[in-house]
Order: structure tokens, then C-alpha cells, then sequence
């Protein structure tokens, strides 16, 4: 194949990995940057989404179609769910405190992926798309669920935006980000913030998942590099800043692609590590943080 | 003066311990000493310099591959091997705090993790010399200590007691040394530290590079005394490890990584006992665990016992 | 296996399996079985980690030997328990599991892991303790003289001479320019290098070698570098993603001009080839070391296998026909453990005294014949190399289920001996 239509390919696949870390990354940002704390067990409830979202699709009759909406809506509210209630057990009684919240939040995840093993098993199961549909392109054909996959991820976003800026619930959110003493004297309930916070993190990493079931398959070990590459794209992306995040998840989604084709992957790995540590390196606050 | 007695009663009984355990525990517990030596060395960064790494996999692993390679691929001693891997270990952790330790906090969390990950894909790119993901067993020859095979058991534990009594020695020192003492300023208020006339900068790359010493000795011990080098101990998980070994019994604490690392161990194993699903249960330990001891054991027991170091 | 999360383990260590069964069946007077001492084998299991799927069928498997091990009366005469432990598909773990079976579990020997790097982490441990250590891996290493002389592999072939085996009838029925996708570690680099090495010698060429992360979720952009001029692609991908690679590989090529493609069933092991999304298989070929689906001249002993592991016609399981087996591995468990039993039998193995005896009784086998032992076929064993060698197996997916359409010699996988372990110390 030649250059150009290799290159446009590797784009599209990048936009695509890149729409769901975006999505995936953004619901770690608000509870980095809200609560401040780590938060281990991110990637679980990414794995737990598409675990979710197979049980739905398993149960609910009819065409591939309904059994994806259903998930859709039922996989992040009980995502969700189990991530407030984790909050409101475990994390509050710990008063946030980051250390104590990196080692309760690990056990988190050991509870989580032994009940997906317990539950789910030990394989690797496909999620049907909800719909079949290959764009043929002049130089090779593309899933068009992909491209659904990278308009839905960016709808979503798109609400998330206007949630943080334009609703009321966005304000106390970030009002409770930039001072939570001073939220806490406006007479903010902090604690409910923070278990919405944390619940809504893990309902977006759960969106996310979802959507990216049909294309990978779901796996109750599926959750490690999400973890990874969300709580780089946030840092990289600037600390409490949704827009970095965003920009970062493009960048490191489209770079990732385009490296690849230049270097065999496990260079091209090393090479896009260490420029992610380069960046920091030299540019601690990340690319939209506020300079400390 | 209690807490030099406290210390010296503890490698007492680490010592006496090989005589009553059965040898099955035996090696457990040579196991858990150069898995402490590792986590005191992750102490030293975060527990007493407030340096939050997740990069320690790497100095891990250059201990690990700095003995490990000259043995494999030049069949040296272990004397040097030794020594190879402690270096390498360190200056790993001396590179990498010269360009991580322009960030701090969070970043520096992610600057460590990205160069333990370079590190780790690059054992694996090596892979022909390095044996990439599979690893390879350590030759006999690097596994002789003063005329005794490390195969053996006991002088396995007696090189693993060794190895901790050192380590544990060292870290006491240090704590209760000058440099000790500025790094815990570090952690508590760094400017006010910095306005007293200590250059933050030096302090942290000392704690950083002594803390990959700590981890090279570690690595090379582990290839050493237990036979198998693989790029699995270059891995995230093994960055994680001491960092939860050190937080379940009390970062800042000279014993608490012993602690930690003996209480997960045994956590594991007691669990597997009661089910096939142990990881649960060690996760729900680890929660409630956390809950009634956030600073950890040791550091729950210093409300009790101030004097503990 | 719908095992409670919280099943307390009474039963864990003692596994007798239908010893009632047995009594009433064997007629062997109760007195005599009951003053026996049993003989304890250790199982490192892959129960949790990325290798639990294949460890799931692992232990269903050696659970199913072990049952009609003991209705045949034990090994010399005693009852035979298997004490599983979880390894999590970890070396670390894995060295440590051998420890507590050899030392804490009193096991006369272990067996039963599967993945690499597990083994060659575990292996030096076994050595060490003097334990017999019969892995059920597939891995070159064993013969390859990486390991000791305490660790045999006679229930599987490995990878080298599979791979090797495979390129005469590749290169007579499919083409002879090949491009491999592989992944990007150990054992993709043993199908690159044997295979690559194997076509050469049938006059072939492997004009292009793809090697893809073992972590990697999307393959789409590695498809483009798949030379044009392919005519057999040749894929063995590993991991979760595997099913991901197939359908991506069915949107890359569409209904036009494809290449000829010869897959390793390792891709789609546990996974049903009429998944949908699969349909590109259709017509394609496959490795497999033990045919999955039942095949129109299966004998008396494949049937009985089937039976006692509890595996239908299509290799998926009796009591739920979505969960599909890992069957051109999981005889490796069944065959390794009549094995023991052969060895032990051998050697008047008594008690762990005897443990070098025993693996001298195996180093001395050659020709194990198709049997009750042996339902995959019959096998050659190397003494030297503590490599079993045995037949290999093409299919065509027709119809969504796998047809054999060939069988290999035991010399097509053969290869010069790279170690003579016998010549040892112990």
C-alpha cells in the first residue's frame, strides 16, 4: 500500500484509540483533579463496563442493535453505582487521604478482577456490534462502527463539556476542585461531590468500554493499560484541566499510530515512553496544567 | 537505645527462625528479607523523602540483569556480579532523578513509570541477550558464595539474612544520620528546608540513588539466591509492589517494609488456603486493613511507641 | 466451571475422584487400598493471570485423568491425589508454588504449567528440590537444554517441531511466498525462526515478517505491511485480542483477492470458530495438535476421552455448548499424568527416594503407542532431550468446524538433538 493511504490509515485507527482514551482518561481527570486522589482501580471499572456491557448484551432479546443501546445505558449507571458505593464504604472513611486511598484502592481492583473471573471467567468474549457496516475506501475497506465509535465518544464528551461549564452540578465540581474549604463554607456537601465525582469517573471509563467491546473483546484482565495510558494522558494533559486531557488522548492516540509505521512496535514503544517522560520532564505541569 | 535493640532482636530472631521453620518457610522467609531489602530502599525515597515513585521496577531489574548478564553471557563470579548489579542499580536511580527530579509530585510519578517502561521494553527489544520475556536461569557459577552453592538452603537464608542485616544496618544509620534527617525536611516543608541553606535537588537525587542501591542489591540478590532472571521483574507490578509493601507496614518506618512485605506474603498465602478466589480476599484484608491503620502497621504502632525509627 | 467465589477448599488437597467408583468397579478388597499411602501430585495451575482460560481446561482435564487412573487401581497399587495451586501465570509465583507443592505438600512430582516464562522461572526451583518436574508447555526450552535435568516434557510436542512439521504441506497446497504475523516475544520468535527456516528447506521464502505486541488490541495498521505478492499468510496470534485480529482481518481483505491463509489454532483456542465476525475463516486452514471436532474415524479411545473430560462432538463442553475447550492443548495434562503412572510403575517407584529412579524410567521410554494413555496419537520420546515428538494435524474450517485434511509423519517435526540432559548430574 502506498505512503498516503498507510498513513491515513494509521490515522483513523489512531483517531479511534485515541476517542476512547479520551473517554476513558477524562473520567480519571475529574477524579485526579477533584479529588486528588489515585485512583488504582480506574481500569477495573473500565473492564467492568464491557463485562457489563456482555451480561446485557447476553440477556436482552432481539437485534445486536437493542442489546448495544441497553448496554449503553445500563453498563455505566451500574459501573457507577458500584464505584459510589466503593466511595462512600471505603474511600470516605479514609478521608481521602492519598496514600491510604493508593493501597484501599488496590484492593479495589484485586476484588474487582477476582469477581470478574469469578463471574465472567477466565476467557475473552465478543460483544456484536450493533451494527455491520464496511466503508470500502479506495485503497482498503474500514469498519464503520469505528467511525460510529469515534462520533459517539466525541457526543459524549461534548455533553461531559457542557455539564462542567454550563450546569450547576459542573460548577460545584470545579468549585470544589479549585478550594474544597472554600466550597465546603458556600455550604457545598463535599462528600456527595466526591461520590459523584467518583461515580461519574467510572461511569465515563465504563462509556467507554462499551463502546470499544465490539471491536476488542472483553477480558477481566482488560483494564491494566487503560489505567496506564489514562493516568498519562491526564497528567500529560495538565492536572485538573478536562481540555488537556483531551488534547493529550489525541496527540498520544494519532502519535502512537504514526510512529508505528516508521519503527516495529516495541521501539516505537520506547520511543513514545520516553518522549512522554521528555515532556514532562521539561514541562512539569503538562501541556494545559497551571505552572506551580 | 531501644530502638538499636529492637533492630538487633529482629535479626535475632530472623536468625534463629531457620532452625524452627519448616524448610518450606525457610525459603519463604530468604524470599521476604531481599523483597524487604527492595521495599526498605523504596522507603528510604518515599517513605522518608516523600518521593512518590513508580519507577523503582527499573533499578529492580538493573540489579537483577546487572549481575545476571555477566554471569549468563561471560560467566563471572558472584563476587562482581554482586557488585555489578548494586551499581547498576544505582546509577539507573542516579540518571533517572537527574532529569525526574526537575518534576515533583505527580509528574514525577509519571516520569518514573514512563522510564521503568522504556526500561522494560527495552529488555525485551534485547531480547537475544537479555532472553526477552523468558528470562533464563542463573548459572551455577555466579550462585557460589565463600565455597557454598546459594542452592542450598541454608546458605541461601544465611546470604539473605547477610544481605538484610546490612540493608537494615545501613537504613538505621541513615535515618538517625544528618542526611536522614534533612531528607524527612524534604518531605515535611520543602521550602522552609531549602531556606535553611539545603539544596532539595542534591538531597532528593542522594535519597533517589541510595534507594536504587538498595534496589540493585535487591535484584542481584534475588538472581542470585533464587536462580531465574526475567523481564517479568522489570514490570509495572513490581514497581507497585514496594511501594504497597512499604504503605501496608508504615512508610517512614525502618521495619515496616519487612512488615509489609512479610504480611502480604503470608496474606497470599493464608488466603489461597481458604479459596481459590484468595485475591478477593486479600483485596478486602487490604481495605478494611487500611481503613483502621492508614499509616500502616508500624506506623499505627508508633502512635503507641514514639521512639520507633 | 461455576466454582463459588467462596467455596471453602475441603477438597482441594485431597482429590481421590470417584474412588467409590473405583471400589465398586475394580472389586479391589477395601482393606488393601485403604492401608496404602497415597501418592501426592503437584498441578501448578494457571488458574488466575492471562493464562486462566487455558488453566480452567487444565485442571478439568487432569481431573478426568486422575478418575480413571484410580478406577484402574492407582499407581502400584495406591490411590493417586493431585494438589492444584494457583501459579497466577507468574514466574515468581510459579517458583514459589513449586516450593510449597515439593516442600509443604510433600509431592512426589509436579506437573501441569504451561506458558514460558512461568516454566523457565519455576524450572531452576525444581532442580534445586530434586523434584521431578513434567511441564505441559509446548515450549522449545525444554529441549532447547535451557533447563535441568529434573524437567521432561512427554505429554506435548513443542513449538519447533510443530511449526517445522507444518511447512511441507504448506508449501506443496498453498504457496510458497509466505508473510507471518506473529507476536513479539518468545514464542512468536520460535514460529518466525523455525518456520522461516523450515520453508527454505521445502524451497519456499518468507518474504515478510510481522511482529505485533503481544498487548496489542488493534491490528488493522499492521495489515497494509503484508506484501502484495503474498500467497499464504501465516498467523499464530496469542492473547485476549486474537478474535479482534481475525475480524479485522476479515474487514481489511472484504470479498476481494485474499491470500492463502494457515493459522495455528492457538489464535482461537477456547474461542468458537463460528463466532460471529469469523466468518472470514471460512475455507482457511489451521494447525491443530488434537483435533477439536470429533472427526469421522475417531477411534475408541477418542471417544472415551471426550467422555471423561466432558467435551462434546464440537470440543465444547457437555454442559454448556458456548464454553469451548482449549483441546489441542489440554490432552498434554492427560497424557503426562499415565505417564507418571508408566514411570512410576517402571521404576517400583516407593517414595520420594526414589524420584531419580523415576525420571530415569521415563528417559528410558521411546514408543508410546496410540492408547487409552495416549488419545492424541502415538508419540516418540527422546530420552536425551526429555522431548516427546508425535503427529500433527492440518484442518480446513468447512461449514464453520474444523475438517482434517492432514496428518504429519513424527519426522516431519523431527530435529537434531540440542542437548543430552541424560549425560547429566541429577
Amino acid at each position: 500500500m502506498a505512503f498516503g493511504p498507510f498513513l491515513l490509515l494509521a490515522l483513523m485507527e489512531g483517531l479511534v484509540a485515541a476517542s476512547v482514551l479520551a473517554l476513558t482518561a477524562s473520567g480519571l481527570s475529574l477524579v485526579f483533579g477533584v479529588m486528588r486522589v489515585v485512583n488504582v482501580a480506574h481500569g477495573a471499572f473500565f473492564m467492568l463496563g464491557a463485562v457489563a456491557a456482555w451480561f446485557v448484551t447476553q440477556w436482552v432479546p432481539g437485534p445486536a442493535a437493542v442489546g448495544f443501546v441497553a448496554a449503553l445505558v445500563l453498563a455505566p449507571v451500574v459501573v457507577a453505582g458500584i464505584a459510589a458505593i466503593a466511595d462512600r464504604l471505603v474511600l470516605k472513611r479514609l478521608g481521602y487521604d492519598p496514600e491510604a486511598t493508593i493501597v484501599a484502592t488496590i484492593g479495589l481492583l484485586y476484588i474487582l478482577e477476582q469477581a470478574a473471573l469469578g463471574l465472567y471467567g477466565p476467557d475473552a468474549r465478543p460483544v456484536a456490534a450493533p451494527f455491520d457496516w464496511r466503508i470500502q475506501l479506495p485503497w482498503f475497506g474500514y469498519s464503520g462502527y469505528k467511525l460510529f465509535v469515534v462520533a459517539a465518544a466525541a457526543a459524549v464528551l461534548g455533553a461531559l463539556w457542557l455539564v462542567m461549564t454550563r450546569s450547576r452540578a459542573g460548577l460545584v465540581m470545579r468549585a470544589t476542585q479549585v478550594d474544597r474549604q472554600t466550597a465546603q463554607a458556600f455550604g457545598i456537601d463535599v462528600d456527595r461531590v466526591y461520590a459523584g465525582v467518583f461515580a461519574l469517573g467510572a461511569g465515563l471509563a465504563a462509556v467507554a468500554a462499551v463502546l470499544v467491546v465490539p471491536i476488542q473483546q472483553a477480558h477481566y484482565l482488560m483494564g491494566g493499560d487503560p489505567l496506564l495510558m489514562s493516568f498519562i494522558v491526564v497528567i500529560i494533559g495538565g492536572l485538573g484541566s478536562l481540555r488537556g486531557t483531551l488534547a493529550a488522548a489525541l496527540i498520544i492516540g494519532l502519535s502512537d499510530g504514526v510512529i508505528s509505521m516508521f519503527f516495529t512496535p516495541t521501539l516505537a514503544k520506547i520511543l513514545a515512553t520516553l518522549a512522554v517522560a521528555m515532556v514532562l520532564v521539561f514541562r512539569p505541569q503538562g501541556l494545559f496544567g497551571a505552572r506551580p | 537505645m531501644k530502638s538499636l535493640a529492637l533492630h538487633l532482636s529482629v535479626l535475632a530472631v530472623l536468625c534463629a527462625l531457620q532452625f524452627v521453620l519448616p524448610s518450606y518457610h525457610v525459603t519463604n522467609v530468604a524470599r521476604i528479607m531481599v523483597l524487604a531489602v527492595f521495599a526498605m530502599g523504596y522507603n528510604i525515597a518515599f517513605g522518608y523523602t516523600g518521593l512518590l515513585s513508580l519507577g523503582h521496577a527499573l533499578f529492580f531489574a538493573a540489579g537483577i540483569y546487572g549481575a545476571g548478564l555477566p554471569v549468563h553471557l561471560l560467566e563471572w563470579t558472584s563476587g562482581p556480579a554482586f557488585l555489578t548489579g548494586l551499581v547498576a542499580g544505582g546509577v539507573a536511580a542516579a540518571l533517572v532523578g537527574l532529569l525526574a527530579l526537575r518534576t515533583a509530585g505527580v509528574s514525577f510519578m509519571i516520569v518514573t513509570l514512563m522510564f521503568a517502561q522504556a526500561g522494560y521494553l527495552s529488555i525485551l527489544y534485547f531480547g537475544r541477550w537479555t532472553g526477552g520475556d523468558e528470562g533464563f536461569p542463573m548459572g551455577a557459577v555466579g550462585r557460589q558464595v565463600l565455597g557454598y552453592d546459594l542452592s542450598g538452603e541454608t546458605p541461601r537464608y544465611l546470604t539473605a539474612l547477610g544481605l538484610f542485616a546490612v540493608a537494615l544496618v545501613v537504613n538505621l544509620v541513615l535515618v538517625r544520620s544528618k542526611l536522614g534527617r534533612v531528607m524527612v525536611a524534604m518531605r515535611e516543608n520543602e521550602d522552609r528546608a531549602r531556606m535553611l541553606g539545603y539544596d532539595p535537588f542534591r538531597v532528593k537525587l542522594a535519597a533517589l540513588a541510595i534507594s536504587g542501591l538498595y534496589a540493585g542489591a535487591a535484584g542481584a540478590g534475588y538472581a542470585m539466591l533464587f536462580g531465574y532472571v526475567g523481564a517479568t521483574f522489570g514490570g509495572i507490578q513490581y514497581s507497585i509492589l514496594p511501594m504497597l509493601y512499604v504503605l501496608v507496614g508504615g512508610a517512614g518506618t525502618v521495619l515496616g517494609p519487612l512488615i509489609g512485605a512479610a504480611g502480604m506474603f503470608y496474606l497470599i498465602e493464608a488466603a489461597s488456603e481458604v479459596t481459590e478466589a484468595y485475591l478477593m480476599l486479600v483485596g478486602v484484608i487490604l481495605i478494611v486493613g487500611v481503613v483502621f491503620a492508614p499509616k500502616g502497621l508500624l506506623g499505627a504502632l508508633r502512635k503507641v511507641w514514639p521512639w520507633l525509627p | 466451571m461455576t466454582k463459588g467465589l467462596f467455596t471453602p477448599q475441603p477438597g482441594r488437597r485431597a482429590v481421590l475422584g470417584g474412588l467409590g467408583a473405583g471400589l465398586i468397579a475394580g472389586g479391589l478388597p477395601r482393606g488393601a487400598w485403604a492401608q496404602s499411602a497415597p501418592i501426592k501430585l503437584g498441578f501448578q495451575l494457571h488458574r488466575t493471570g492471562i493464562g486462566a482460560g487455558y488453566g480452567r481446561w487444565y485442571e478439568r482435564t487432569a481431573q478426568a485423568a486422575l478418575k480413571v487412573v484410580n478406577d484402574m487401581g492407582g499407581i502400584n497399587g495406591r490411590p493417586v491425589e493431585i494438589v492444584f495451586e494457583d501459579d497466577g501465570t507468574d514466574p515468581k509465583r510459579g517458583a514459589e508454588v513449586v516450593e510449597k507443592l515439593a516442600s509443604q505438600a510433600g509431592c512426589d512430582a509436579i506437573f501441569g504449567p504451561l506458558f514460558s516464562h512461568v516454566v523457565i522461572g519455576s524450572a531452576p526451583r525444581a532442580g534445586e528440590l530434586k523434584v521431578p518436574y513434567l511441564v505441559c508447555s509446548e515450549g522449545y526450552h525444554v529441549a532447547s537444554g535451557m533447563l535441568n535435568r529434573w524437567t521432561l516434557q512427554p505429554g506435548i510436542t513443542d513449538v519447533r517441531a510443530q511449526v517445522t512439521s507444518m511447512a511441507p504441506w504448506v508449501m506443496a497446497n498453498l504457496g510458497k511466498k509466505v508473510t507471518m504475523v506473529f507476536p513479539d516475544y518468545a514464542f512468536g520468535y520460535d514460529h518466525r525462526d523455525f518456520f522461516t527456516e523450515a520453508v527454505k528447506a521445502q524451497g519456499g521464502e518468507v518474504i515478510a515478517q510481522i511482529a505485533i505486541p503481544p498487548t496489542e488490541t488493534s491490528f488493522t495498521r499492521y495489515l497494509p505491511q503484508i506484501p502484495a505478492e503474498t500467497e499464504v499468510l501465516y498467523h499464530v496470534m496469542v492473547g485476549p485480542a486474537v478474535l479482534t485480529f481475525v475480524k479485522e482481518l476479515g474487514e481489511f481483505y472484504g470479498t476481494g483477492a485474499r491470500p492463502q491463509i494457515f493459522g495455528f489454532i492457538d489464535s482461537l483456542e477456547a474461542v468458537d470458530i463460528a463466532s460471529p465476525g469469523l466468518e472470514f475463516l471460512e475455507g482457511t486452514h489451521f494447525w491443530e495438535a488434537h483435533n477439536r471436532v470429533k472427526q469421522a474415524d475417531a477411534g475408541a479411545d477418542e471417544v472415551f476421552y471426550r467422555a471423561a473430560v466432558g467435551v462434546d462432538d464440537n470440543g465444547a463442553s457437555i454442559s454448556d455448548a458456548a464454553d469451548v475447550s482449549t483441546y489441542s492443548h489440554m490432552f498434554s495434562c492427560w497424557e503426562t499424568l499415565f505417564t507418571i503412572k508408566a514411570g512410576m510403575e517402571a521404576s517400583g517407584y516407593a517414595g520420594p527416594a526414589d524420584r531419580q529412579k523415576f525420571v530415569e524410567a521415563i528417559e528410558a521410554m521411546t514408543a508410546m503407542p496410540a492408547s487409552q494413555a495416549n488419545p492424541q496419537g502415538a508419540k516418540m520420546f527422546n530420552g536425551k532431550t526429555h522431548q516427546v515428538f508425535g503427529h500433527q494435524f492440518i484442518s480446513k474450517v468447512e461449514g464453520g468446524k474444523l475438517m482434517r485434511v492432514h496428518q504429519t509423519t513424527m519426522e516431519d517435526g523431527m530435529y537434531p538433538d540440542a542437548v543430552d540432559y541424560s549425560t547429566m548430574t541429577f
